[in-house]
């Protein structure tokens, strides 16, 4: 059950990047591209994005537990340390090189771009790579 | 230069900002590609693999539900330089879970959330993405 409630809700996730143009890193790097041929759409995605959770999560959170079951699970931590802040530095350079966020990259993945081929197994060895370094340090907590 | 697309990207995002609230509602969790994504390689701490497994086939297939539904090809350009785009993915997967989120998990939940944490690094990846592409195209001139 919960497999089906997450493909559904990954489809709907997905589309929503197909349909606001993010799946195209082209657009991506145009909006990134500030003093050359900016394109602001991406500002509307975002905002869309963070209207509709904003009151979502708000309404959600009035409830003592999820649908499923269990209990929500929100991240706790407020401090910010060095790796809030070295990780989105890294993973910006390579959003700025390449187009491609996590999600909008395995939305693309299957239209098979020779680019797209390339980025993603290689952002998943990236990711398993940060996991394992971060687990195999004592007091550090994988993302 | 592609096509400003104000209306389209409003209701595309409000179609992500959906998926995350009902993700919230219905399992509790965040709706953080890079956090979703990041625990499907083992070790494997809790026993949601079958979840984030089906939520990345959701993206994956995501552009063909599209197609079939509107008939229209989506459409996207990539660059082809097999070297660059590996080291962008590399940068990107060993970033976003280094950072605890991506675009998703910082950008959009938290900052619903208004976690400083993730506004702190939404502006850092920003920051970084708009100099890079700056460099690159302006700069070097690639």
């Amino acid at each position: 059950m919960s497999f089906l409630v997450n493909l559904a809700l990954g489809l709907l996730f997905g589309a929503g990047l197909v349909v606001s143009g993010m799946s195209d890193p082209t657009k991506v790097l145009n909006f990134l591209d500030l003093f050359g041929t900016w394109d602001p759409s991406l500002a509307f995605v975002m905002g869309g994005a963070v209207l509709v959770t904003f009151i979502g999560y708000r309404l959600v959170l009035w409830r003592d537990r999820p649908v499923a079951g269990g209990h929500f699970r929100l991240p706790t931590r407020k401090d910010i340390d060095a790796r809030v802040i070295v990780g989105p530095a890294v993973f910006g350079i390579g959003w700025g090189l390449g187009g491609f966020c996590p999600g909008p990259a395995f939305a693309a993945v299957g239209l098979a771009a020779t680019g797209t081929l390339a980025f993603v197994p290689a952002m998943i060895v990236g990711m398993w790579a940060a996991r394992l370094i971060a687990e195999s340090r004592p007091q550090a907590k994988p993302a | 230069m592609t096509e400003f697309t104000p209306f389209a990207s409003l209701i595309g995002g409000m179609m992500i900002g959906l998926s995350a609230v009902l993700l919230m509602l219905l399992e509790g969790r965040i709706a953080g590609i890079s956090g979703i994504a990041g625990r499907l390689l083992p070790p494997y701490r809790d026993g949601a693999f079958l979840s984030r497994f089906g939520f990345v086939i959701g993206l994956v297939a995501a552009p063909f539900a599209m197609m079939a539904l509107t008939g229209d090809a989506v459409e996207q350009t990539v660059s082809s330089n097999i070297a660059l785009m590996v080291a962008a993915g590399l940068l990107v997967g060993f970033g976003t879970v280094w950072g605890s989120g991506c675009t998703s998990g910082h950008g959009v939940c938290g900052l619903s959330r208004l976690s400083a944490r993730s506004l702190a690094a939404t502006v850092v990846f920003m920051a970084t993405a708009i100099v890079t592409v700056f460099l690159v195209r302006h700069v070097i001139g690639a």
